[in-house]
């Protein structure tokens, strides 16, 4: 390495596409670059002027514009322009200005085609966004398939300690004093380095032994030992323990081989906590499986409400463990099915049998099996046709009412569209049902649709399955020989866009101005919820799950090859992004949101992000061209 | 030479003459051949000037106790830095080698002791210069101490038109109506050092002390001071001393 070049080299080195290139690659470029700097205002690139490098921001910021002169993006620090021209005609096709005092190092055409040649990870960087993507979210699991808990997160504080020669009497008061069940017995240090370790106050120990409650018992009262006994007489000279980065599975395993209930946790050779048996036990139950479990054994409101910070609990664990936004979504949705289902089957408990079968219908995310943790209530009743209102309607109000306000009780805050069975305009027969959904579909405008286009993700929850299947069926065969219903769900969907990307540390928006924070639901996961709704809808798919319509989709050629691919991952991307936030949240001891402030992104998801909202905004403008507006007589006014 | 002397003021002298007058004398042939290319002409607009940013380590501050370490020269014009055409010597002082100086720019006992002597890469470096106007950070290092280093091989002085990338900071910062004004109310007078110089203009904090980072680190200042505060048809004669 040409050390002189290092300066360089290193900065290079730091920013992709350069990050995961060979140190040889790295070198040619740092050592053939040219450098020029550009005073703010100053354009660095002019509409069909000749390019024969990229460009590479050492420092400053520029704005790169369409031909039409509206702004594509900004960029800073680290980024680069120019690769698109580059690959294509070699004239500049978006112009680019310096908006900060900026130095751009150039890196020869040639030097750019021998990247490309012999990098494929560069080639695919500069060529196209998907592979950078997936490689992303490929990486996020297998990081996480790893990230096995470790053992540390059971410990809530550090053990009681004494010495050997404290009086056994001394002992069990601090164990007492506690609420512990074991304390860890101490010795001055001989001079083996390998078990000792040194104290605040400089003093060197070793772990001698455990007495546990049980030992107190069996090694002391048993054989009626004086209380004023040192410890140390007692203890037992075999001591298990277990490093705090080994995973809670080892630790249980630990105990089992042993015969021990408990295990005192070492970092390096200090002791920082006690694992009981039960410790695990606990953390154990409290998966989503005993959750659920447990919110059927409720008999009350109040008691299903308490169970809400379990909720929580779960949801942050399983983020932890490394899940992905369907596992997360579909383990969260569960739950939130089963608090509905337990506050029917209580309704029931409370006001009868019902007068005529029914289905509790549920829509939106719940209905797609992709909640979250921050989340309203989306539902509906499906009555049979022989309801009759004067006689019937009565006994269906009290039980939306209970269980829209059991759900409010357990954390699923009030539809704010007033979405629910409490609103007799979603409380109907099915034949009502059939003629809402024959009406939506066949006489569509896209205000109509705003308001309905809810009720197109829609699931029986409980009760007569058949009501909602007959309403599924209906818009399975109705919905994809309606083009104008598809243009005008299409233009919906395309009410909501995402932001350009990041600029340090702010959102850009289209007009140029900048946000400090993104809603990543309303602008992200949401517009991309609708999207692949109106594809799936075209495509004739009854799947309810995102992830599935995209399956749907995928086998039809509605999509070129590779884009519901594209799509799968820029969703998954950014459905973990906003899981992840609200995790974070959670642990933090915040109110969970949908706003992500961008500083709190790591620089290489901010890259991810972006290129995710590039693919929502290129199928939004697909979705424009592919559902245009039918144009027939009635049509035009 | 009586006409020209290091560290006085030669901002109006008569370079192209002194040159030529040079080119007869040289009795060295490298440093007659430097002198015999002419300089661009005192008219000719900035932006049309082949410059090199030229930076040298040495051990110390005086050219007459001590040595030149390590020589870095980037060719460059207005637009464009080149680094593909750098050039980065290491060479062996005659004087020995202070502890103190090799914690300031990196350069070690064993480094030095396998470079060549400056006499090796002397023609070479001039002929690097030569037809270009050197831009360097402070000329009262470079210019006495590539002086005395050619005078003590070669038997032949060697001064030349030069940019102070330093000076420019100076008539700005320290000179102006208005920096007498602060300093008369007394603000303390603004640091001209390399890296504050570059730091005003927007430009990165580079790690220091590298004589080819430091020729770059100032070809990039003198690209930057010329699109602030001065003019791409600025005549050579404005800017150098």
């Amino acid at each position: 390495m040409e050390t002189e070049l290092l300066e360089i080299y290193e900065h290079l080195g730091k920013h992709p596409p350069f990050d995961t290139l060979s140190d040889d690659l790295l070198e040619l470029i740092a050592s053939r670059v040219e450098v020029s700097y550009f005073k703010a205002g100053t354009p660095i690139l002019e509409l069909d002027q000749p390019l024969g490098h990229l460009h590479y921001i050492r420092s400053g910021a520029v704005e790169v514009y369409r031909s039409g002169g509206e702004l594509y993006n900004r960029l800073g620090e680290g980024d680069i322009f120019g690769h698109f021209s580059l690959l294509r005609n070699h004239k500049a096709r978006f112009p680019a200005t310096a908006i900060e005092d900026t130095l751009i190092y150039f890196v020869p055409d040639e030097v750019f085609q021998q990247l490309c040649e012999e990098d494929n990870h560069f080639a695919d960087f500069v060529e196209l966004e998907r592979p950078r993507l997936e490689s992303a979210v490929k990486q996020q699991r297998k990081d996480n398939d790893m990230m096995i808990t470790r053992v540390r997160k059971l410990l809530s504080r550090y053990p009681v300690m004494v010495e050997t020669t404290t009086s056994i009497r001394v002992a069990a008061q601090q164990v007492t004093e506690a609420q512990a069940s074991a304390v860890l017995v101490l010795e001055e240090a001989d001079d083996d380095p390998r078990r000792s370790f040194t104290d605040s106050e400089e003093r060197t120990w070793q772990i001698r032994g455990i007495l546990t409650d049980s030992d107190f018992r069996t090694r002391v009262v048993a054989h009626g030992l004086p209380p004023e006994t040192p410890v140390g007489e007692v203890i037992s000279q075999r001591l298990v323990s277990i490093q705090s980065d080994e995973s809670v599975y080892e630790a249980m395993l630990t105990m089992l081989r042993n015969n021990v209930q408990h295990l005192p946790v070492l970092y390096r050779r200090r002791p920082v906590g006690i694992v009981h048996l039960s410790d695990i036990i606990r953390y154990e139950t409290q998966s989503g499986l005993y959750l659920v479990g447990n919110i059927f054994h409720q008999s009350s409101v109040e008691g299903l409400a308490r169970l809400a910070p379990e909720v929580r609990q779960a949801f942050v664990r399983m983020v932890e463990e490394g899940a992905n936004s369907h596992m997360v979504g579909s383990a969260l949705s569960t739950v939130g099915r089963s608090f509905t289902r337990r506050l029917l089957e209580l309704a029931e408990e409370k006001l009868g049998p019902p007068p005529v079968a029914y289905s509790f219908m549920v829509n939106g995310s719940m209905a797609r099996n992709e909640q979250t943790i921050v989340t309203d209530q989306d539902n509906a009743l499906v009555l049979a046709d022989d309801f009759v209102p004067e006689r019937d309607d009565e006994y269906f109000a009290a039980l939306a009412k209970f269980v829209s306000d059991g759900l409010d009780a357990c954390g699923y805050t009030y539809c704010k569209g007033d979405v629910m069975a409490t609103n007799p305009k979603w409380r109907q027969p099915l034949r009502v049902w059939k003629s809402y959904f024959t009406g939506w579909i066949e006489r569509p405008t896209p205000e109509r649709l705003l308001h309905s286009s809810i009720f197109f993700d829609l699931d029986s929850l409980y009760g007569e399955e058949t009501l909602v299947e007959q309403l599924q069926d209906l818009i399975v065969n109705l919905a994809p020989n309606n083009p104008l219903f598809l243009a005008a769900m299409a233009r919906n969907a395309l009410n909501r866009t995402p932001p350009l990307g990041f600029f340090r540390t702010f959102v850009m928006e289209k007009d140029g101005k900048h946000n400090n924070s993104i809603n990543i639901k309303r602008r992200g996961t949401a517009p991309m919820v609708d999207l692949i709704r109106v594809h799936a809808l075209a495509c004739g798919s009854s799947s309810q799950n995102s992830f599935q319509r995209l399956d749907d989709i995928a086998q039809t050629p509605l999509l070129a090859i590779g884009v519901a691919d594209k799509l799968r991952y820029a969703f998954e991307f950014m459905c973990m992004v906003r899981i992840r936030h609200q995790a974070i949240d959670l642990q933090e001891e915040r109110q969970p949101d949908n706003n992500i402030e961008p500083e709190n992104v790591a620089d290489s998801e901010r890259h991810t992000l972006k290129d995710a909202f590039q693919i929502l905004s290129n199928a939004q403008k697909f979705l424009k061209f592919r559902y245009p507006r039918p144009t027939n007589r009635r049509d035009v006014r | 030479m009586t006409l020209i002397r290091p560290r006085r003021k030669h901002s109006q002298a008569d370079w192209t003459g002194y040159m030529a007058q040079r080119a007869g004398q040289a009795r060295d042939p490298a440093v007659a051949r430097f002198f015999a290319t002419p300089p661009p002409h005192p008219d000719t607009p900035i932006a049309e000037v082949p410059l090199v940013a030229l930076d040298m380590e040495t051990t110390g501050l005086d050219e007459r106790r001590h040595a030149i370490v390590s020589v870095g020269i980037v060719p460059f014009t207005l637009d464009r830095i080149r680094l593909s055409e750098r050039r980065y010597w290491v060479v062996n002082p005659p004087r020995v080698l202070a502890e103190s100086s090799i914690a300031h720019h990196r350069i070690t006992h064993s480094e030095i002791a396998t470079a060549p002597d400056l006499d090796a890469i002397l023609d070479e470096l001039l002929e690097h210069l030569a037809g270009r106007i050197v831009v360097v950070h402070f000329r009262n290092i470079e210019r006495p101490f590539l002086d005395a280093a050619v005078k003590a091989r070669r038997g032949d002085s060697v001064i030349f038109p030069m940019i102070d990338t330093m000076s420019l900071e100076a008539r700005r910062y320290r000179q102006s109506i208005w920096a007498r004004f602060q300093r008369w109310v007394g603000r303390p007078p603004v640091s001209i050092r390399l890296d504050a110089s570059r730091a005003r203009y927007g430009l990165p904090a580079y790690h220091g002390h590298h004589a080819l980072i430091d020729s770059l680190a100032t070809a990039e200042l003198f690209q930057a001071q010329i699109a602030t505060n001065y003019q791409p048809d600025t005549p050579l004669r404005a800017l150098w001393c």
